[in-house]
């Protein structure tokens, strides 16, 4: 049993399940963002409060926390064991044919990682009571954030790189789960490059309309 | 002073094999823990001899000079295995299969074992399909088959064009799986430099570890050669161009009869030589020559691009000449009309020794995916190598070196003329006569490891059972040491100027021309001066750099150049003993009015069987050939 | 032709190595790269240098002894060839040409560009093999195959196992290598019954090995030079968990 609990295959087949709920969840949290659209604060402040207090959402908030401390755990463990698999490198930069978004999930991931923590700073904590602030009204707090350029372009970079990690992680994970074959490949292809456009093209959409029409 | 008992069991011919078995001695699981064994070489014949009497309980310990017995060269071996399963039924069985071998060797095989051999090929393809080889199959789920050259049935199994490597890993697969079972010792990176004999009898092997350059002994109550060939003498072959003669060739010092040493298969179909650097001549499998049309132009230099030459100017000269085979001839034949053809002129491409092997007529007929599905792979390396698509333009071949039927002298055991020394698969001689069929040289290594060898071995070991572990502090470990590293500490001390390459170059050439393809009187007797003379250079003149305790490539090639200028003489001696043309053996004094090979029975059906004499010339014992069930017919493939 | 060689020479297994340059003319285009090499051996002996020392063997791509890290490839730029069937004609004239070993824990280097590949050994061991002994087998047509699944099994299974995937691999990992074996074996009933038993032995090696673990970046799938699929390794995960 220990085996399989500590196989790099079953590490990084908990990634991807954990991953894929992740991913689950983003959409959600899209639509929920995408009231902040209307100028009515009221509608968006209704779904926040919904999505804090209804106690089947607090049943998948633990969930996510822990998905995010298992994917983020396991990814670090096996990048470090992935370093010191070659602990002496090539003089020569690997010039294999590769996707580069696939190279650089360590990276991309942990700029994610980054801004999930400023995310968490500016709502989740004060909803936690952790930081101050109004948990009843991010209505507001959203808003205040988007017009501040600086803020709306760090927003912007956050989500195109979280594209690039969407990119290969949806087709990794279909990967990792052993769900592609030769007739699949191409299918899960197509929808993870709808899907790592979509999502964070929907985010980014938010801060843009903001910063331009209010 | 050796005599020769080939041992064939009483009886008739499909008798035989059954008898021995039955009568065979055996040795007890709680015996046979106790002995060991020595497996040299992990190719087709050696990774099966290891495994099945590592099955058996034996304590195996096995040798190779690659990092892992999965890189032997039978891994290379491209078309086929042939097996006499009849599923086409198009009229095989085994006595065809026999028959057409012993035609095939232009009878100079030993009836009872070329049987035996057929008999045994079934279960070669039960073996490797259940322990998952996996061979070309039909849409309904059973085997297919295609055929070869030199028989008029489709018997031979495939997978796609690298069945030698399906096999050769599924034989891996059963060593591994005897390692993990601790009932075989795997030594790779060793080479084998001498056998020793104790009181008559083989005892062990003394090697080089390549990393280290440490010397090592090894004890056995038997040792089992399944070294391979000697066809890189010639240094350009389709050989590995590591493969070497050198533990066969010691193991003939120590008292192991060596047997047709003349009898060297030129593979009609390899890319030509491109240049003087090339090191090496890759095959294209006979199963081309299934759907591919030899031919060259009609015209002495006729330079237009193959395409361009149409119908009427080109001569396919072997369907003009052998109308009933046609382009699936035996390889001796195919190779010598190619040489004939290229010799009169009409060789084509920039050397103008090659010969096109056109595949339009088959691409029209069954499309190219279908071809593409046979020989994908060999197109592909082809292109690889040439630059040239084969399936818009003839392939260029030309023949090369390729197996060597002669080989160490073994009786129907398997056993050489030193007690508990065998050989099997092509390091010994005895299935293919002059020349060997394709697709037959697997399942002679196959079948000879693992299903006679290890019945053969146990008849010889049930004597030994009271023997001790052979202990490597004795008088002949010790001297067999000395001996190695004597010759080592030799190749190292002379510090000349030319590298052992330059010496393998130089013999391969001399070998190529005057003991290649044809062979005449006079350019023999000029051979053997023109090596002794070479061998002196050798010796005087060969720069090897590096220590011997270390890791030291040039020193190893430098040792198996110096066995093969010592085995080339042999090869010649024995040419030019054997005044009559027989399969690969082609002397241009014996031929017949249209230039087929003539052979002379009355003198000649015997093995020649060489026993090395020191530094006098070796001796030779005649190893009488009686056809007892098959009449011995003049070859003809028209 | 005219080269500028960098090679990495390492005397044994416990020394510090680094780059030689060797300045190496008349290279003929049809060259194999294995061949220049022993080109440049045989000048270097000839001037009383120490050659450089590589594994090679058959010259035709099937042996799987050659393998080398050639300016960012493993086995050189072109798809689908090992470095003996590299031809030189695919270098530009007078370019310089960087040669290193596989890199990877497992592969320590035993000298200059030769390492140890026997970790692949010990995984194959652990149970790349169907347990029927000789004598045991039924009658071959017993077994019937559909002839797809055999087919893929046959592209499987033509690994030579040379290293590549792991020299490739940004994580050294062996994921391609084992995947092969583990499908020849999955796609064919014979395989069947060891199937649980086999890709748990095989998968605990592989990371007992050292190999790091697979990112699903595909560089092993573009340098195999038998040009195996990216698929078996999902074939592999399949039959791993559902082996628990």
């Amino acid at each position: 049993m220990n085996k399989i609990l500590f196989s790099a295959v079953s590490k990084k087949f908990v990634m991807a399940l954990a991953g894929l709920f992740l991913l689950l969840f983003l959409p959600v949290h899209l639509g929920i963002n995408l009231m902040l659209l209307k100028s009515d604060p009221e509608p968006f402040n209704t779904a926040a409060h919904f999505m804090a207090t209804f106690p089947l959402v607090k049943v998948v908030e633990i969930l996510l926390i822990l998905a995010i401390l298992v994917h983020v755990t396991y990814g670090i463990t096996l990048q470090i064991l992935n370093w010191c698999s070659r602990p002496v490198g090539y003089a020569v930069r690997n010039k294999s044919d590769t996707s580069a978004f696939s190279r650089f999930m360590i990276w991309t991931g942990g700029s994610v990682l980054i801004f999930l923590v400023i995310h968490f700073f500016n709502f989740y904590f004060i909803k936690l009571g952790i930081v101050e602030g109004d948990p009843e009204n991010f209505y507001a707090v959203a808003q205040q954030l988007f017009v501040i350029p600086s803020y709306a372009i760090l927003y912007w970079i956050c989500f195109l790189i979280l594209g690039f990690h969407l990119y290969h992680a949806l087709q990794s994970a279909f990967q990792t789960l052993g769900l592609s074959n030769e007739f699949w490949k191409p299918v899960i292809r197509v929808i993870s490059l709808i899907y790592a456009i979509v999502i964070p093209l929907g985010f980014a959409i938010i801060p843009f309309v903001i910063l331009l029409f209010k | 002073m050796i005599t020769l008992d080939s041992k064939i069991p009483e009886g008739p011919l499909e008798q035989k094999w059954k008898r021995y078995k039955a009568n065979a001695k055996l040795v007890s699981p709680a015996n046979k823990k106790k002995l060991d064994i020595i497996v040299v070489g992990t190719g087709i014949s050696g990774a099966p001899a290891a495994s099945a009497l590592g099955e058996l309980g034996y304590n195996v310990k096995v040798f190779c000079y690659q990092d892992t017995p999965r890189r032997a060269h039978s891994v290379a071996a491209q078309g086929g295995i042939n097996a006499a399963k009849n599923y086409k039924n198009d009229g095989d069985s085994v006595y065809h299969l026999f028959y057409d071998i012993i035609k095939g060797g232009d009878f100079r095989a030993r009836e009872a074992n070329v049987y035996r051999i057929a008999e045994v090929s079934n279960q070669i393809i039960d073996h490797f399909t259940a322990i998952g080889v996996p061979f070309a199959r039909e849409y309904g789920g059973s085997l297919t088959t295609r055929s070869f050259g030199g028989v008029q049935v489709s018997r031979t199994f495939y997978s796609r064009g690298q069945t030698g490597q399906q096999v050769l890993l599924g034989a891996y697969s059963s060593l591994v799986r005897q390692i993990k079972e601790g009932t075989v010792t795997m030594y790779p990176r060793r080479e084998m430099l001498d056998l020793v004999v104790i009181n008559g009898k083989a005892r062990g092997i003394v090697v080089r570890n390549l990393i280290t350059g440490k010397i090592e002994r090894h004890s056995a109550h038997a040792v089992v050669l399944a070294t391979g060939g000697y066809g890189t003498i010639y240094y350009l072959s389709t050989l590995a161009v590591n493969s070497n003669a050198s533990a066969a060739w010691n193991a003939y010092k120590r008292g192991a009869a060596f047997a047709n040493p003349s009898f060297v298969q030129i593979h009609p179909s390899s890319v030509p030589q491109m240049n003087e650097f090339q090191s090496k001549l890759t095959l294209m499998s006979e199963s081309l020559r299934n759907d591919g049309r030899v031919w060259v132009p009609k015209a002495k230099g006729d330079t237009r691009p193959p395409n361009d030459i149409p119908e009427e100017d080109r001569d396919y000269y072997l369907e003009r000449r052998y109308p009933t085979f046609g382009n699936l001839v035996p390889r001796d034949v195919a190779s010598r009309a190619a040489k004939e053809r290229c010799d009169a002129g009409y060789g084509v491409g920039p050397t103008g020794l090659a010969v096109n092997l056109d595949f339009r007529d088959a691409i029209k007929k069954q499309g190219k995916k279908a071809i593409e599905e046979k020989y994908g792979n060999l197109f592909e390396m082809y292109k690889d190598i040439t630059g040239i698509d084969s399936y818009t333009e003839p392939m260029r071949i030309y023949p090369a070196g390729h197996y060597t039927m002669g080989g160490l002298w073994v009786n129907y055991d398997l056993m050489t003329t030193v007690p508990g020394l065998f050989a099997v698969g092509e390091s010994n001689f005895s299935d293919h006569g002059a020349n060997r069929l394709g697709a037959s040289s697997l399942m002679q290594g196959a079948g000879d490891g693992y299903f006679i060898l290890p019945y053969t071995i146990s008849n010889y070991l049930a004597s030994e059972i009271k023997t001790p572990r052979i202990n490597t502090d004795t008088i002949e470990f010790q001297e067999a040491e000395a001996r190695s590293a004597e010759k080592i500490k030799r190749l190292l001390s002379i510090k000349g100027k030319q590298t052992a390459t330059t010496f393998h170059k130089k013999l391969g050439k001399i070998m190529w021309d005057h003991c290649g393809m044809t062979r005449n009187e006079k350019g023999l007797t000029e051979a053997i001066g023109l090596i002794r003379e070479l061998r002196e250079e050798f010796w005087k003149d060969l720069n090897v750099p590096g220590r011997a305790d270390e890791l030291n490539q040039e020193l190893e090639k430098a040792g198996r150049v110096a066995d093969f200028l010592e085995l080339g003489e042999l090869m010649i001696t024995d040419a030019l003993n054997r005044r009559e043309s027989c399969g690969a053996h082609f002397r241009e004094e014996s031929q017949t009015p249209d230039h087929e090979a003539l052979r002379n029975d009355d003198e000649y059906a015997y093995v020649a069987v060489w026993e090395y004499n020191g530094d006098q010339p070796p001796i030779l014992h005649k190893e009488e050939l009686k056809f007892e069930f098959v009449e011995l017919k003049q070859r003809s493939y028209k | 032709m005219k080269f500028k060689l960098k090679i990495w020479k390492q005397r044994d297994a416990h020394s510090r190595g680094s780059f030689v340059t060797y300045d190496l003319d008349g290279v003929a285009p049809e060259m194999s790269f294995i061949e220049m090499l022993t080109y440049l051996n045989e000048t270097l002996i000839g001037k009383g240098d120490e050659p450089v020392t590589f594994e090679h063997d058959c010259h035709e791509g099937i042996c799987g002894s050659c393998g080398m890290y050639i300016n960012g490839y493993p086995h050189g730029p072109v798809k689908g060839l090992t470095t003996c069937l590299l031809s030189m004609r695919y270098f530009k004239d007078g370019e310089t040409i960087v040669i290193e070993p596989w890199r990877a824990k497992p592969f320590p280097v035993i000298k200059d560009l030769m390492v140890d590949r026997t970790s692949f050994d010990k995984i194959q061991q652990a149970g790349g093999f169907i347990s029927i002994s000789v004598g045991a087998a039924p009658e071959a047509n017993a077994i019937p195959v559909r002839k797809h699944s055999s087919d893929l099994a046959f592209d499987a299974s033509v690994c030579i196992g040379c290293g590549a995937c792991v020299a490739a691999c940004k994580n050294a990992s062996a994921m391609l290598f084992v995947s092969a074996k583990i499908s020849q074996y999955a796609l064919l009933p014979q395989g069947r019954p060891e199937g649980k038993d086999r890709v748990r032995a095989m998968i605990a090696e592989m990371d007992k090995q050292g190999f790091g673990s697979c990112s699903n970046t595909g560089a092993c799938e573009a340098q195999c030079p038998k040009q195996i699929k990216l698929f078996n390794i999902a074939r592999l995960n399949r039959e791993y968990f559902k082996a628990y």
